[in-house]
């Protein structure tokens, strides 16, 4: 029997119903594995006991033959789902110690399906970051490394400890948030796949908000047909999302046919930017190789706004953080600092509260929403992005998906890149006009690097047509047989 | 635009946020960055264009203006930093 921490969540589900296994025992190697990379820093919270408690309920109901669609599975979930009575930080000093009395939608609906939970997961703080380096518990370390060489890399980010503990082997699958990238680019950068769903398609009630019209929960995997599995369960609507969209949830599973033939398939050439390393270029062409191969149209297209997406992003995202972050008082919930007013008390705990990237983009949000620059950024910004949405929507009138690299690099060493905020931004640059527009995308790991470090490719889809994009990327992951480890991996 | 530390020492009044007079001037120098970064965004012809609102065309539903919860107040409190009889509190605003 193969190591039951190397499983998919298809295999699982498979030998737990054959009852190869039981749940408990899955859990108890996950638990295990769990302690076995904790050098890696992926988790802020582990919850072992819980995980077994779940594991021996998922027992009793699979024995009764009620088993959900993911009745047994652990999971990782990012520390910026509320989570009923487990402590959820968001990776700030701010909620170092708050302990929601209530359940996210997205997790309550994990559970109601049997998943379960192994712990919380490190992120950037706030879920502000493409490296992980920015959470007041420190850095995630990847569990990669290039050949030849032990500098610690980056896991990406921001929901960095759920991909690094996908891709260590120490739990199935996890949950993510996606608000310019953040599932994806860790995804490609820690060589698994990380889907953001269509905005809305998932409940956002509980998860602690960053950028309203931009944050997106969605899955992470070792292999699309578990995105799938996953997203299924993750997915609906919810009353207490007004955001989240009234529609049925298809059976992704079955829409992995593995036939794309004549599937339409846009190639944008502003995606081909400037200093982009050989082997982006290389993988890409690949890529579009692979869905001819399989059948598909191959069309260039173009999307003209794309240059303005990351700065666009930039007003966007951070005017709504500013706006967020603003409940973050000492008063109600999380740090108080004791000041000798009330707006002394405010500004001493926030200044103490928050760290160095979230108070940057708390106060350029400040600025861009502040009375006489308003107009100049925050609702030019609003303008541009009707405008990349509409490259979107004309695209789409041509093409069924559209194939681009996840990343504009692979993962870089802790400590990189810190210096230069637009530098670090840069990572961003093909995942963010995604989340502009709202639509799904996803990150399927393609090839390696010379030095041999993971890359991937995204594939973008329609509105609310995850099915099309799911079928696409299975077929994509097969073609690539992308089988590398990680030099850090448990059991 | 640039910012002067004035500018950010105003702009971090306005979010509640304490700012160490030593870290102005490098704050001032980053923010400035990004400002001047964005500003590429005005090269766009965005006229006629209306303000993005919402990425997926919805109509906010309505529902019932009812009370569909309460009595959890031990709940609501079980996180604030110093409850006192089944209230916030905060330090003294009127003499």
């Amino acid at each position: 029997m193969p190591s039951l921490t190397h499983l998919t969540i298809a295999g699982a589900r498979a030998g737990l119903a054959a009852r190869e296994f039981s749940a408990r025992e899955l859990a108890e190697a996950h638990v295990k594995a769990l302690e076995e990379i904790r050098p890696l820093n992926a988790f802020i919270t582990e919850t072992a006991e819980q995980a077994l408690a779940m594991a021996r309920a998922s027992d009793a109901r699979l024995a009764r033959r009620e088993a959900g669609w993911l009745e047994g599975i652990p999971l990782a979930i990012k520390d910026l789902f509320c989570t009923d009575g487990v402590r959820t930080t968001a990776a700030s000093r701010i909620l170092g110690n708050f302990v929601p009395p209530y359940e996210s939608t997205v997790t309550a609906n994990l559970w109601r399906q049997g998943a379960v939970m192994l712990g919380k997961t490190n992120l950037d703080e706030f879920a502000m970051g493409s490296s992980n380096m920015t959470s007041a518990f420190g850095p995630v370390e990847s569990p990669w490394r290039r050949k030849g060489d032990n500098r610690k890399l980056v896991p990406g980010g921001s929901s960095g400890g759920s991909a690094a503990a996908v891709a260590a082997r120490a739990a199935l699958g996890a949950i993510g948030t996606d608000t310019g990238g953040s599932i994806r680019q860790p995804g490609a950068l820690s060589g698994i796949v990380g889907m953001k769903p269509t905005y809305g398609r998932c409940s956002r009630w509980g998860v602690v908000a960053f950028a309203s019209s931009l944050d997106q929960p969605g899955p992470m995997t070792r292999t699309v047909r578990d995105a799938a599995i996953m997203l299924r369960a993750m997915a609906g609507h919810d009353p207490k999302d007004s955001t989240s969209v009234p529609r049925p949830v298809p059976d992704y599973e079955a829409a992995l046919t593995g036939d794309i033939r004549g599937l339409k398939v846009g190639i944008p050439k502003e995606y081909r930017i400037d200093g982009m390393p050989a082997e982006i270029e290389a993988l890409w062409q690949q890529g579009i190789a692979w869905m001819k191969e399989a059948g598909c149209e191959i069309r260039d297209i173009s999307l003209p706004h794309t240059k303005y997406a990351l700065p666009a992003y930039y007003i966007v995202a951070p005017a709504e953080a500013s706006s967020n972050l603003a409940r973050y008082d000492g008063v109600r919930y999380g740090l108080r600092v004791e000041g000798e007013s009330l707006i002394d008390m405010y500004e001493k705990t926030r200044g103490a509260g928050f760290g160095a990237e979230v108070r940057r983009r708390v106060l350029i949000g400040t600025y861009v929403l502040s009375a006489g620059y308003y107009d100049a950024y925050y609702i030019k910004a609003q303008k541009v992005r009707a405008r990349i949405a509409e490259d979107f929507e004309k695209a789409y009138r041509e093409v069924d998906v559209i194939l681009t690299p996840a990343t504009p690099g692979p993962a870089f060493a802790i400590g990189e890149k810190m210096d230069d905020p637009i530098a670090m931004y840069l990572n961003d640059v093909f995942t963010v006009p995604v989340n502009l527009s709202g639509l799904p995308g996803i990150s399927v790991p393609a090839g390696l690097t010379s030095d041999g470090l993971p890359l991937g490719l995204q594939l973008i889809g329609r509105a609310f047509d995850e099915e099309t994009l799911l079928r696409a990327a299975d077929v994509v992951e097969k073609a690539a047989a992308f089988k590398a480890l990680p030099a850090m991996v448990a059991g | 635009m640039a910012l002067d530390t004035a500018a950010v020492k105003r702009i971090a009044r306005l979010a509640r946020i304490a700012v160490p007079e030593s870290e102005l001037p490098h704050l001032a120098g980053e923010i400035s960055g990004i400002l001047k970064w964005v500003e590429q965004l005005d090269a766009v012809d965005t006229a006629g264009v209306e303000p993005m609102t919402s990425v997926v065309a919805v109509t906010l539903p309505m529902r019932e203006d009812e009370v569909t919860d309460g009595g959890i107040s031990e709940k609501v409190l079980a996180n604030a930093p110093d409850p006192a009889r089944g209230f916030f509190t905060v330090p003294k605003v009127v003499e």
